[in-house]
């Protein structure tokens, strides 16, 4: 008896009783579908992170200095120096100095929008581009001149999308409008990526009270390098302050490497979890195969007096529950893109943030291998208890 | 020539509880290629242990089983299955046909484990159902036929290996005495046809149908020799009584 034969005879037993079958393929059902859904929630999850990681720009570091009272600091010269010393690991820098003032234009208070002071090559690293009027240029910087860039967001909102030649003030400075960003996000919202004002970082560290810069952004050339590229920066801050705690250096691909080990370590235990329903779904099918050797006593009687050999009948109830098995993985798989793409569908509804739940074909073929070996698992208890029926009296059994 | 079918000095116990049963001893018996044979006896006389013997459904306890020169009871399981498939067609009280499977599926069973391809055994299924007189009913299903039709497609699924032996076990016990008799000529045609054929009965109406009568009580051959003797048929009571008269 072949194989095929087996499988077609597999497929017939389990036909002439579906619902029976389909109450036993639930649990599968069930637990795939979990995986799946898991999983696809947390590659969206994961693509979800990643978009919003490289609009900060996975290529560069963020520095930190917090100083060391002051006897020693550091200067944007020297960080200058220590970029152009390295042109192999270090692209550009810029200063970035975080402005708390208040921002007023005309006599409205804008609290929501992010003021920070930067240099020209600040909106090339960013990637961030300019609409209107110009960026900022070394001589706003060198001469420290009173001018700005706006976000597309406070344009619309605030100056009727002709901000440039407009004013505003932040504190008590006034300055006026050179050029308006190009919209960065989809759309425009109060405190969004597009709710912002680029000063010159030399006027901007004047208004502070430190009156230093305390905030550098580098990008580097090549991203796969930007341990090597953080580790570099680090040295050189170390031998100025000669003090670990003076400076920070963040690297936001390793962030977002962090994020992701955590979202995958989560959805691992979740996923950890689900499959403990693939484990109870096997048991389930044991139970209704043990149940159906019971059933079919005389059956395996008979053909053992036939002449099936005991791998015969083994084969034929192992491939029965794998055929159960693997049949409730398929459906379950099939549910799990349905939910999935209900998921997507929902939460970008319910949360307006898109998050594509999307399975991968990974776990879609562990899904399927794992219940079709969860089935040969846990068939073959009930196939040994056929396989060893005395024929004599299975042929008696009523 | 040595016989088809061998017994020497077979014994089969078993136990119940702390008593042994002594279900076959000591038979010794040979049965040739073409012989139609009843065995017969009471229940409990052991007929179905000798008929699940011969049918190399059990092996004996001591004493050797000799089928075609083969011997049975030092074969394994798998062996035995083999060799069930290979030289015995069974015939039970009961049909034992599979409900599920079309007539022409029921009959394919043995060929299919004997390991026949597909349009080879489906042909033969297809002669042996026509041989029986059901060849018109070959997608039916067993529960669509009456008793007898029942019967008669376990006869074409126990000739269509063309095995040694027929192993008959009360093919007429749960029919009508009409229908009874067709399954009984059809037997009786079996063995014009040159096949051996065994049958295993309590009523001595039935086993008069065959040349030989074998006639088992407590586990022992009590009469082997013609179906028409006088003594063949003879019933313990009568026994006694013809021995008092």
């Amino acid at each position: 008896m072949s194989f095929l034969e087996t499988f077609q005879l597999a497929i017939k037993n389990i036909c002439s009783s579906k619902l029976r079958t389909f109450l036993t393929m639930l649990g599968i059902i069930i637990g795939v579908c979990a995986v799946i859904v898991i999983v696809g929630l947390g590659n969206g999850m994961q693509g979800y992170i990643e978009d919003s990681f490289a609009d900060l720009g996975t290529d560069s570091l963020t520095v930190m200095v917090m100083g060391r009272g002051s006897s020693r600091s550091v200067s944007e010269e020297d960080m200058y120096q220590m970029v152009a010393d390295h042109p192999e690991e270090f692209k550009q820098l810029s200063p970035s100095v975080s402005v708390s003032s208040f921002l007023k234009i005309g006599s409205d208070t804008v609290s929501s929008s992010t003021v920070s002071g930067v240099s020209e090559e600040y909106f090339s690293m960013k990637g961030y581009e300019i609409s209107e009027g110009r960026g900022l240029q070394y001589t706003d910087i060198s001469g420290r001149k009173k001018v700005c860039v706006v976000g597309q967001y406070l344009n619309m909102a605030y100056f009727g999308g002709s901000a440039v030649g407009q004013t505003l003030k932040v504190g008590n400075t006034t300055f006026e409008i050179v050029g308006v960003m190009a919209a960065e996000s989809d759309d425009l919202e109060e405190g969004g990526a597009d709710d912002c004002v680029f000063l010159p970082y030399s006027t901007a560290a004047r208004m502070s009270y430190t009156g230093s810069i305390n905030s550098y952004t580098v990008t580097v050339q090549d991203k796969d390098r930007i341990a090597e590229a953080k580790t570099l920066v680090e040295t050189t801050l170390y031998n100025i302050f000669e003090d670990e705690d003076a400076y920070t250096v963040i690297s936001m691909s390793e962030m977002l490497d962090t994020m992701n080990s955590m979202v995958n370590m989560i959805i691992g235990v979740l996923a950890a979890i689900a499959a403990i329903s693939l484990v109870v779904g096997g048991i389930g099918i044991m139970n209704i195969m043990l149940v159906s050797v019971t059933e079919r006593t005389r059956e395996i009687g008979i053909r053992k007096a036939l002449g099936a050999k005991e791998s015969a009948i083994m084969r034929q109830f192992v491939i029965e529950a794998a055929t159960t098995s693997a049949l409730g993985g398929v459906l379950g798989i099939a549910v799990g893109y349905l939910l999935s793409s209900v998921a997507t569908v929902v939460i970008t509804s319910v949360l307006g943030t898109s998050l594509t739940v999307s399975p991968s074909l990974l776990a879609v073929l562990v899904a399927f291998g794992v219940s079709t070996g969860i089935g040969v698992v846990f068939g073959y208890l009930p196939a040994k208890k056929a396989a060893n029926l005395n024929p004599i009296d299975a042929l008696r059994y009523d | 020539m040595s016989a088809l079918i061998e017994f020497q000095d077979v014994c089969k116990t078993y136990h119940m509880g702390d008593t042994v049963v002594r279900a076959a001893d000591h038979i010794s018996l040979q049965i040739q290629k073409g012989e139609f044979v009843a065995i017969v006896g009471q229940s409990g006389s052991g007929k179905s242990t000798c008929m699940n013997i011969i049918g190399c459904l059990d092996v004996p306890t001591s004493g050797t089983y000799l089928l075609g020169g083969e011997d049975v009871g030092r074969m394994n399981k798998n062996q035995l299955a083999e060799i069930r498939n290979r030289m015995l067609g069974f015939i039970f009280q009961q049909y034992n046909l599979l409900p599920k499977l079309t007539l022409l599926e029921n009959v394919e069973v043995p060929l299919m484990y004997a390991g026949m391809p597909k349009a080879e055994r489906r042909d033969r299924a297809k002669v042996a159902l026509e041989v029986v007189g059901l060849g018109d009913k070959l997608k039916n299903k067993p529960t669509q036929l009456s008793g007898g039709q029942q019967q008669r497609v376990s006869i074409a699924r126990a000739l269509v290996g063309e095995p040694a032996v027929i192993l008959a076990d009360e093919p007429t016990g749960a029919l009508d005495s009409h229908t009874g008799r067709e399954v009984l000529s059809m037997l009786q045609k079996l063995h014009d046809a040159g096949n051996t054929v065994v049958l295993i009965t309590h009523d001595n109406s039935i086993a008069v149908q065959a040349q030989r009568i074998i006639r088992l009580e407590d586990g022992r051959v009590v009469y082997d020799g013609d179906a028409h003797a006088p003594e063949a048929v003879v019933t313990p009571d009568l026994a006694g009584k013809g021995g008092a008269s």
